[in-house]
């Protein structure tokens, strides 16, 4: 049971100042392992992508994989950091069973890149610098399972399963110089940073960079001092917080809890805390004690890596455009205002809606299908957007139906429910299922098409936002139809023609 | 450099989890504190002319291509565990070091 004090956020702000720190452990998604070449995949049989070196016997040698250095370098360039002339692997010693050769291969004095930063955005726009301290190469352990405790957790656990198949897998753990001046900010700027760095890894393409999977993971350091103080608090650090979500809470979670142990006069406890998910709060781990004492030393099973600098410099050409620049070209590309596009980015459909686009939908007509139909149905389903499958043809098509007046925007969300539940392309469900606009239908928008074409202005005008302007339109229209049309339904039409929602 | 003192071996042998008696501690005191010296030797032939290293031979840069290779069967991986259930090595719970 969790039987924590905490202050109100409010409360905690007024009395202190947090100063934050995180580690970030990237999964690569090399092909094989860091110092082996079993293969690195996720969700195999257990224990059937090790050979001799992931299982530590006897006699094995390690072998770096040239492929997670790159990777290594691509992610310390990406991070504007400073890659090193030359650099060496460690053994950090532990006995524990998720290394079966009781240490990890690690780097200790000597990482691959350093003194770099991260330039923020939060969600208003301000930009929030963050430095790098370093960021270095070592290898993932195996998977513990605790078994015939009641509730699973390690605490009345009778014994555990290993299954090594992710011991050896590469990893880069990217660590942060001391973040002050976040303020009531931390939270936010905690899930921000961690979503930026997922996002660069991702987009460098040497990580998989699911959280879910446990390809992104962070662990959270939060101390307090009071306000005007320069002195640096007693920091805990909340583990394995795996989901951006969750940083966000643990950060401020951890604020509140420090500042009711100081409020009352007694010392932090410099500790590991976990995070449950479920009560939103953490409790205690182990105390920092000599069980830290990991001994390192150089590896002497591996030689020095030495990135030449015209290696590095070929690796900085390789780099994508970096996720902050390519968000504003996509913004003014599309022509979306900064709200619209900031609900596109919190609402995780960016990438889908420029594959829409590409695919030869229009912005607008892309941001109505992702914003207005299917974000709403992967909310229901419990899914990102991306994951519902909705295919950029789909939506193409979908569109040209639409404009071409075959179905209105009430039938073709109702084919793409078709689509998703997989009885087949649009065409084929408008078809199967008789879908077509009234006939009725046919001389309206024939006189919609000639009141749009003798008033392209207006036209622009309703596109461009100003749904206002549509009386002219149903006034031309009417008085085409001698005031026969029903007012509501040449409405509907034309805003349909225009890919106008309201 | 500072001799090995009882309090060092009996920190290390905690953090080996080897359990060691009193008179084994005392013991190893002093038969590490002499493997100490005899290693401190060499500092004596290596002048200020010769750097540190971790590694005898002036190499670096070896890797590996990023190519799959062998790897064992679950029944291969596991033929040397004590013990197993599910494919997977079963050992003792382990608390508080998670």
């Amino acid at each position: 049971m969790n039987t924590d004090a905490i202050l109100s956020f409010e409360e905690a702000m007024e009395k202190y100042d947090p100063v934050l720190g995180f580690e970030v452990h990237v999964e690569l998604n090399t092909k094989t392992k860091m110092f082996s070449s079993a293969p690195n995949v996720f969700g195999d049989e257990p224990n059937t992508n090790v050979n001799e070196v992931d299982l530590g016997m006897p006699g094995v040698l390690p072998v770096v994989n040239k492929a997670a250095i790159e990777s290594s370098i691509k992610i310390g360039l990406a991070l504007n950091c400073k890659i090193a002339e030359s650099c060496r692997f460690a053994r950090k010693n532990y006995f524990y069973p998720d290394t079966p050769k009781n240490f990890q291969t690690s780097q200790y004095d000597e990482p691959i890149a350093y003194d770099g930063y991260l330039d923020i955005e939060l969600s208003d726009g301000t930009v929030f610098r963050v430095e790098i301290e370093r960021a270095h190469m070592e290898e993932d352990a195996g998977k513990l399972t605790h078994m015939g405790g009641a509730t699973g957790r390690i605490q009345g656990a009778d014994f555990s399963l290993v299954d090594y198949n992710r011991a050896g897998v590469p990893l880069v753990e990217i660590v942060t110089k001391p973040i002050e001046g976040a303020g009531s900010r931390a939270p936010e700027l905690a899930k921000a940073y961690v979503a930026a760095v997922r996002e660069i890894v991702k987009n460098l393409g040497v990580s998989d960079a699911k959280m879910e999977r446990g390809n992104v993971r962070c662990d959270a350091n939060v101390s307090l001092r009071p306000h005007g103080r320069e002195r640096f608090g007693i920091r805990s650090e909340t583990k394995n917080v795996n989901s951006l979500r969750a940083v966000e809470h643990a950060v401020r979670y951890e604020i509140q809890r420090h500042a009711a142990v100081l409020d009352a006069g007694e010392p932090v406890v410099q500790e590991t805390r976990h995070w449950h998910e479920d009560t939103r709060t953490t409790t205690s781990g182990r105390a920092k004690s000599d069980a830290d004492d990991y001994r390192y030393f150089p590896e002497p099973d591996l030689v020095p890596v030495v990135p030449s600098r015209e290696w590095v410099e070929e690796l900085r050409a390789t780099l994508p455009e970096p996720p902050a620049a390519r968000r504003k070209r996509l913004q003014a590309d599309w022509g979306y205002s900064d709200l619209e596009f900031r609900d596109v980015v919190n609402a995780g459909v960016m990438d889908e809606i420029e594959e829409t686009i590409a695919a030869g939908a229009s912005a607008s007509v892309a941001r109505k299908w992702w914003m207005g139909e299917i974000v709403g149905r992967a909310k229901n389903a419990d899914v990102d957007p991306g994951q519902l499958g909705v295919q950029p043809a789909t939506i193409v098509e979908l569109a040209r139906m639409v404009e071409e007046g075959k179905i209105n925007n009430k039938m073709a969300s109702e084919v793409l429910d078709g689509v998703l539940a997989g009885e087949g392309t649009p065409s084929e469900i408008v078809e199967k299922r008789g879908l077509a606009v009234v006939s009725d239908d046919g001389p309206l928008l024939e006189a919609i098409d000639a009141a749009l074409a003798a008033q392209p202005d207006v036209a622009d005008k309703i596109r461009g936002g100003k749904v206002q302007a549509i009386g002219a339109i149903v006034g031309g229209v009417m008085k085409a139809t001698r005031g026969q049309a029903d007012a509501a339904r040449v409405r509907e039409l034309i805003l349909e023609k225009l890919g106008v929602t309201v | 450099m500072a001799a090995i003192n009882r309090d060092d071996v009996a920190h290390l042998a905690r953090l080996a989890h080897i359990e060691m008696s009193a008179q084994e501690l005392d013991r190893m005191a002093g038969e590490l504190a002499v493997i100490v010296d005899s290693v401190k030797s060499v500092s004596q032939a290596a002048g200020d002319d010769v750097p540190a290293t971790s590694h005898p031979i002036p190499l670096n840069n070896v890797f590996r291509e990023d190519v799959v290779g062998h790897t064992f069967t679950a029944e291969q991986a596991l033929s040397g565990a004590p013990d197993s259930d599910e494919n997977r090595f079963k050992v003792p719970a382990i608390l508080d070091e998670a």
